[in-house]
């Protein structure tokens, strides 16, 4: 792959930045476990707890409220299911969980097992066309049996249409009934301002490699008081809730990431939605037609996306790949299979529309002529997508 | 050109897009989801659609350094080959569903598509060639006539195949193993896969039975004396002798072979062998490749009517839409549903399917 790539897909991944490159490095050559007790040991959990308090003071947390975890994914799991289980087992009839429909997999999943396996009702609540949370139902939902939810888990933005969620009244709502809520702030984080005491979430997530720190590397940042029971179990290095050999260059990226990334996060967001409108200004000028997906300016600063009528999604992305041009369907995929995201079915968008869509995300390496690159490619890709479009369609025979 | 490689998960595909690579071809491997319930793990070495096969294909793509994507074609597969394959046992008929994938999936809803988006060919690890004739494209037995796959791509017409490469024609199987081993492809000696790929555990009659039901019936002679019980005339194909569940043994003791299937009152007939023999038949939706022959045509040919089977003298008379063929001698096992492919020496004429056949011995 030698030659330039244009890359639109920094919700997916963003680079690492240099200068934590350099720390995670240094770290490395350093020797110790922060569990030992000895001098070697004590020194990596010096820099264990400085990242730490950094990370809390970036975040709006007490240090003994964040959880370093091996990535989004566990905290999202430690966080649905150590939540779960804590609240049954504090009362039985605890078992709903009340999860907005527009969840990362990471949480959906979850919630899914917890469902099939563990008992739990699950109430999926609906968002709107811009794929916001529908506060209304969500209170409906709780005040039909508030003493039966265990948890309610929405995430802060969608990391497709990069809706930005009401948490506020999320929390507001769920204070009246004492019940603890989790957020899945992993898009969020470097892109907005996120203050976990003032949120007043029980638990939020983070994940270290969509800030420019490595893969790998999270954290969940829980409330002193919540209890929640372990997801892996073992050495109990982290609060006793999280087992595992503590990874001190890893963490010391994430804290020089999140350092770096939170400094000036008004001043970046802004610079990110000027490149995002010119973006979204360069494709609707090219194609018409195309769908801004979302909540125009209640959005992720760094997130576009758009439903391409007529195209078929990973068709787009072939053909813009092939032009230099790195995206996402913004959609999981099982078996490599591209299935219509579930994010968009729950906005309402039909199957064709939802199978039509592209996500473009900026990060902190964007510039204006990766922008331009795509509005250079977008109309020929879409044209020669939408010829093949209709071959599949006409040879379907639906 | 701008290639689509069609990459299974086996050996053959990844060679076949090795080869586009290195003749200058700008590839793209795709690989092709038919199966709606894809299995985690293949079950012993069958198949080809599985998650593991699927992740064997994108890894010998990563290894040759060519773009990769997976292409859902499950709805249509399921459509346009597995439903057809489970009517057409229905009907009584015996089909091949290789030959249904190749005509309906990947030389069609796959090659329009790859047309579509702007690449000039599909190629595959097929084993069959495809040479530049005076008339057009044609399409010619293998070099390895082990591995030959011309029957079941003899439904292609002269268009499809001129958008289509066949990077293994001129290769024998062995030689394709040691080329992967060569070049790094894990999957050299990854074993063929083998009989129907949507039929993981190779039990054709379970899975007709899951779908179609029990249809008990009456197993005949003959003479149409009842000589066993069956549970459904899908389970038979013409010329089976195996697993004929025969109550009463025939009186000279010899084996019994299935002679006609008729669904509408649930009979199989059985009886000797030499009742097998047909002398002619007649085959319907003709494919040619090339300019169709002119109606009345009579062609002198080689006719092969069932994959792997040997090709038979044969004149085959062109009709309005259909073909009738005469066997210069009677032959076995010819069973309506399959294909019959007409050559000229190596050279795929044309192809249909066989509708009726006429009994040598009648005759």
């Amino acid at each position: 792959m030698s030659e330039r790539r244009v890359y639109l897909d920094h919700a997916a991944t963003t680079p690492v930045l240099p200068a934590v490159i350099d720390v995670v490095a240094a770290t490395m050559a350093t020797l110790g476990n922060p569990s030992s007790l000895h001098a070697s040991g004590r020194h990596a959990r010096k820099l264990v707890e400085e990242a730490r308090e950094s990370v809390a003071a970036g975040l709006g947390a007490r240090p003994s409220e964040v959880v370093f975890t091996g990535g989004g994914t566990e905290a999202d799991n430690l966080a649905v299911k150590g939540l779960y289980w804590a609240r049954r087992a504090a009362d039985p009839r605890r078992v709903r969980v009340l999860a907005s429909a527009v969840e990362h997999h990471a949480v959906l999943d979850s919630v899914d097992w917890l469902a099939a396996e563990q008992g739990a009702k699950v109430e999926w609540l609906p968002v709107d066309a811009a794929g916001r949370l529908d506060v209304a139902a969500l209170r409906r939902v709780v005040e039909a049996d508030p003493e039966s939810v265990a948890l309610i888990t929405v995430m802060w933005a969608n990391n497709e249409v990069g809706t930005v969620q009401p948490i506020g009244e999320v929390v507001a709502l769920a204070g009246e009934f004492a019940i603890p809520v989790h957020s899945d702030a992993v898009q969020a984080v470097g892109a907005l301002p996120v203050h976990f005491a003032d949120s007043g979430v029980t638990a939020l997530t983070v994940s270290g490699h969509k800030v420019g720190a490595p893969v790998g590397v999270g954290a969940l940042l829980l409330r002193r008081e919540a209890d929640v029971v372990p997801v892996l179990h073992g050495g109990g290095q982290e609060r006793d809730v999280r087992s595992g050999t503590i990874d001190t260059p890893a963490i010391a990226g994430l804290a020089a990431a999140l350092r770096a990334t939170l400094a000036d996060v008004p001043a970046r967001a802004a610079a990110m939605t000027a490149l995002r409108q010119r973006l979204v200004d360069g494709v609707l000028g090219v194609v018409p037609d195309a769908v801004l997906n979302g909540a125009p300016g209640a959005g992720l600063p760094g997130i576009a996306h758009f439903s391409f009528p007529g195209c078929e999604g990973d068709a787009l992305l072939l053909l813009l790949d092939a032009a230099g041009i790195d995206c996402s369907t913004g959609s999981a995929c099982t078996a490599g299979v591209p299935e219509p995201s579930h994010v968009l079915l729950a906005m309402g968008a039909p199957r064709e529309r939802a199978r039509g869509s592209l996500r473009f995300s900026l990060g902190h390496s964007s510039t204006t002529d990766d922008v331009d690159a795509l509005v250079a490619a977008i109309g020929p890709a879409v044209e020669r997508a939408r010829a093949a479009g209709i071959v599949n369609v006409s040879t379907r025979g639906n | 050109m701008r290639v689509l490689a069609a990459m299974s998960g086996g050996v053959d595909s990844a060679v076949a897009a090795a080869r586009l690579v290195e003749a200058g071809h700008d590839v793209t491997g795709v690989h092709l989801a038919l199966s709606e319930n894809p299995q985690s793990f293949r079950t012993g070495a069958r198949g080809c659609c599985t998650i593991e096969d699927s992740r064997d294909a994108r890894r010998a793509a990563d290894v040759l350094g060519i773009p990769f994507y997976v292409w859902d074609l499950a709805e249509r597969f399921r459509a346009d080959v597995v439903d057809d394959f489970v009517a057409e046992y229905a009907a009584g008929r015996t089909p091949n569903p290789c030959l249904r994938c190749n005509e309906k999936i990947k030389f069609a809803a796959v090659l329009d598509r790859a047309l579509a988006l702007g690449f000039d060919a599909v190629g595959t690890g097929h084993y069959a060639r495809v040479v530049d004739g005076p008339g057009g494209r044609e399409l010619h037995r293998a070099a390895d006539p082990e591995k030959d796959q011309s029957y079941v791509l003899g439904v292609l017409t002269a268009d499809q195949l001129a958008h289509a490469i066949f990077p293994l024609g001129d290769t024998v199987k062995s030689e394709v193993r040691d080329e992967a081993e060569r070049r790094g492809l894990a999957v050299a000696r990854k074993p063929d896969s083998h009989d129907i790929c949507f039929i993981a555990d190779g039990d054709t009659a379970g899975f007709l039975r899951d779908r179609l039901g029990a249809e008990p019936g009456e197993l005949v002679d003959t003479t149409g004396a009842v000589v066993g019980a069956h549970d459904g005339t899908y389970g038979f194909t013409i010329g089976q002798r195996k697993g004929l569940r025969i109550g009463t043994p025939a009186a000279d003791g010899k084996p019994r072979y299935v002679l006609d299937i008729s669904p509408v009152d649930r009979r199989v007939t059985i009886g000797p062998r030499e009742a097998l023999a047909v002398d002619a038949l007649t085959a319907v939706a003709p494919r040619w490749c090339g300019p169709p022959p002119p109606d009345g045509a009579e062609l002198r040919c080689l006719a092969q009517f069932r994959a792997h089977g040997t090709p038979v003298d044969a004149v085959a008379t062109v009709g309005p839409a259909d073909v009738e063929v005469a066997f210069a001698a009677a032959q076995e096992g010819v069973a309506p549903g399959q294909a019959i492919v007409l050559y000229d020496g190596d050279r795929v004429v044309g192809s249909a399917t066989i509708d009726a056949t006429r009994s040598a011995v009648r005759a």
